[in-house]
């Protein structure tokens, strides 16, 4: 057992910690969120031109074949820098999904332009009842003389508005939530059927939700017929909420540092805040919170792509948990310890803090996995 | 020793009630329930409707036009408006500044401001806070300088709430520079906002609102007979308004109305096919503050109830606003947990900038992740949880 990276992946983490610090200022930001798109094409292209959209596609298909553990490095310096750009949805979450799908006309054609960041394919999965639960898929899609027809509802999809095509899980089979019967389909963004209303969210990255109301697909949009469709989606979530929890562990880190810094610098009765122990306490256990979401955001690294999915299961929920309850935590006092200033939108505090709010609530927040590793003794 | 309320005291909630219903319309009280913002005409307009019942200003004596009540009746009042959806009274003239010039101010200064503050004529905001000089408030530097009749203020008030509809400000100024303890050289001072060399910039907060200003001053001219009480005193007169405003944070009227709302909105989400409120786990989150929440509100009955003996609300009060906030935020964050992923649609209304749009989910969910953003302030103001954890070290526990 070791705790050491090689040296190339200390190269990556270097350059892409390097990358954020000189193109991703607060102000740089601020520019991005409030664009149209609100993220920044110009910036995708970059990490496309450093390799990062390459990380997650297999060598085969033009890709670079690296792992968890690089995927963690990049998503720990996207945390500090606060990264508004597709990158979890479209260069974690799609190529691994498309991989783990088996379904090799597919994955020639998709993934070496996911590789060159030239398409973004967008995951439409969860839906309004599902609350973690990625079996919870009521999206049926019914066989219809030469194709597929899609009804059904998916909610909060993160980078919807950005997506050049949309892979939407939906069911051929079973009731909402048998893991038999759910299937992957390539559903063009312009689909006859096709409802997409997009917002803003709580952490200022845009989404939508999909309204599929008898979309009419040929046989061919149906990805990897003869592979096990949820097996793939839980796959790939896996490897997306190892990524997520790289990202809470960077923000984590980002908000702990600036949070000591500003109480070295307030002065308030004669002296620098961060003199008072209770202060300094609290600190403390930011810090030792922080610490812990780092050693569970390694363990899901390394336990993602385990071929056991009832060891991963409970490998990533415990994860989850402890991301999710440390960043609540995090998030909460790093505003308290700034006062007033914390509360408002000129400080990266407050930005963070929405973030760790948001990564909470996306894919089972630290209560959800709490609950799913419980049962996970039952067995 | 009894809990329960007397018979005069039942039917004077009646009463209350009974007022309610036939007064506040339901969609203000829709507003409120449902976590909107209320518009600053409906501020002005229900502190009208109160005044004329002779309900304006609960907690003044009767001579200044106040209701005269006691605590209990008080705590009564002010439940029932919670509950019912009334807008939250706007603290700063009827909780803050009035008291303060009931006890300090002279008869001029009383008939001047006190009935405009009744009827709403008159909207007041507070000068204390400032870039420098937050939980350290003595170490305050807008300076007042006196030239003749009038001091001439300099400075930069900070966290100034709905500042930017208010005609009035009351404001710590420093009229000595070389007082030997920071808290010596304070005054408190009545500034109308139309003064001269008075601008309010709008800080705008993490949840997108625009609630809290600055406000600067340069060279603004104040007529010496908008001081309350003595040069150099302001300190007293604003410890004085600190403990007021301490007692009326703890919010558990208001509290009691959120979590209904969330026991509504759990019972209309799902888990797994079951209503939420069904799921053990969530159900617990539930129990446990509904279980702080009848706490505190014994805890407050009981310094009422010392309060009315006589004894003057001490440094205890302090527990009510630690609890009382702390509970407060358990409750944004319940509510914002309670509707899963449709927590996160965050769009600000075209019509209004101070509301939400409903762009996705159910219409109660779309102010949710605003209020927990926006909550995080209650344990911050108002003196920070940390400073009363102080103050009980200190006055209660002589640590």
């Amino acid at each position: 057992m070791h705790f050491t990276f090689t040296d190339e992946q200390q190269l990556l983490a270097d350059t892409v910690q390097r990358f954020v610090r000189e193109h991703y200022s607060f102000e740089d930001r601020r520019e991005i969120l409030s664009s149209p798109e609100g993220w920044s094409r110009a910036i995708w292209q970059e990490l496309a031109g450093l390799g990062l959209t390459a990380i997650n596609v297999p060598e085969e298909h033009g890709g670079l074949g690296a792992g968890p553990v690089e995927t963690m490095l990049v998503m720990n310096a996207f945390g500090a820098g606060l990264l508004l750009e597709p990158y979890l949805s479209a260069a974690v979450l799609a190529p691994s999904l498309i991989a783990q799908l088996g379904d090799s006309d597919v994955a020639a054609e998709l993934l070496p332009q996911i590789a060159a960041g030239e398409l973004i394919a967008i995951v439409a999965h969860q839906e309004p009842q599902t609350r973690g639960k990625l079996n919870s898929i009521a999206t049926r899609a019914e066989k219809n003389g030469d194709g597929y027809v899609l009804q059904g509802k998916k909610n909060v999809v993160a980078h919807a508005p950005a997506a050049n095509e949309f892979l939407v899980t939906a069911r051929t089979s079973g009731k909402a939530t048998d893991t038999a019967g759910v299937r992957v389909f390539r559903v063009p963004t312009d689909a006859s059927g096709l409802k997409i209303t997009a917002y803003r969210t709580l952490d200022g990255t845009r989404a939508a939700d999909l309204e599929l109301d008898r979309v009419r697909l040929p046989t061919s949009s149906l990805v990897g017929a003869d592979s096990d469709g949820f097996a793939a989606i839980e796959a790939a979530h896996h490897v997306a909420v190892s990524a997520l929890c790289a990202e809470a562990v960077g923000i984590m880190k980002a908000v702990n540092a600036t949070t000591v810094e500003y109480t070295k610098n307030r002065k308030q009765f004669g002296q620098p805040i961060s003199r008072f122990q209770v202060l300094q306490h609290r600190m403390v256990d930011m810090f030792i919170q922080a610490e812990q979401a780092t050693s569970m955001s390694y363990l899901a690294a390394i336990k993602c792509q385990d071929a056991d999915p009832s060891a991963r299961r409970r490998a990533l929920s415990a994860a989850k948990c402890v991301i999710g309850q440390a960043g609540r935590f995090i998030a909460q006092q790093a505003v308290q310890l700034h006062g007033g200033m914390g509360m408002t939108d000129e400080l990266m505090v407050s930005h963070y803090f929405k973030r760790l709010t948001a990564i909470d609530l996306t894919w089972g927040d630290a209560d959800f996995h709490l609950q799913q590793f419980a049962e996970s003794l039952r067995t | 020793m009894d809990l329960n309320f007397t018979a005069d005291e039942l039917a004077f909630r009646e009463e209350v009630r009974a007022f309610l219903r036939e007064h506040l319309p339901q969609e203000l009280s829709d507003r409120v329930k449902n976590g909107l913002a209320v518009r600053v005409e409906d501020y002005r307009w229900w502190q009208k409707v109160l005044f004329e019942r002779g309900w304006g200003a609960p907690t003044w004596p009767k001579e200044f036009g106040g209701t005269g009540w006691d605590p209990v009746r008080l705590h009564i009042f002010e439940e029932e408006l919670a509950l019912a959806g009334a807008p939250k009274p706007v603290p700063f003239g009827l909780r803050m500044v009035g008291p303060v010039i009931i006890a300090f101010g002279n008869a001029e200064q009383q008939k001047r401001f006190l009935p405009r503050i009744l009827n709403a004529e008159d909207w007041w905001c507070q000068g204390y806070s400032e870039p420098g000089a937050g939980s350290d408030l003595a170490s305050l530097k807008t300076r007042a300088e006196r030239h003749g009749d009038y001091y001439i203020v300099n400075g930069q008030k900070t966290w100034n709430t709905m500042g930017q509809h208010a005609n009035w400000i009351f404001c710590l100024v420093r009229t000595d520079p070389n007082a030997p303890k920071p808290q010596q050289g304070i005054s408190f001072l009545l500034i109308d906002m139309k003064t001269p060399g008075i601008t309010v910039r709008p800080i705008v907060t993490l949840d997108g609102a625009h609630e809290v200003n600055e406000v600067w001053f340069e060279n603004v001219k104040v007529p010496v007979e908008n001081r309350i009480g003595e040069e150099n005193k302001g300190w007293t007169y604003a410890k004085f308004l600190l403990g007021h405003e301490r007692t009326s944070i703890a919010g558990i009227g208001s509290s009691k109305r959120e979590l209904g709302r969330l026991k509504a909105i759990a019972q209309n989400e799902t888990k797994n096919g079951r209503p939420l409120i069904e799921d053990p786990f969530f159900a617990a989150r539930i129990a446990q503050v509904e279980i702080d929440l009848m706490a505190l509100e014994i805890t407050a009955l009981r310094a009422l109830s010392a309060e009315s003996k006589n004894r003057a609300p001490g440094p205890e009060a302090s527990i009510l606003k630690i609890k009382g906030t702390e509970i407060q935020q358990a409750l944004s964050e319940l509510l914002m947990y309670a509707v899963g992923s449709y927590a996160l649609p965050f769009e600000r209304s075209s019509a209004d900038e101070n509301d939400f749009a409903s762009v996705a989910g159910p219409d109660y969910a779309a102010p949710l992740a605003g209020t927990y953003c926006n909550m995080r302030k209650v344990t911050i103001y108002g003196g920070s949880n940390e400073i009363q954890r102080n103050i009980i070290a200190q006055m209660v526990l002589g640590l």
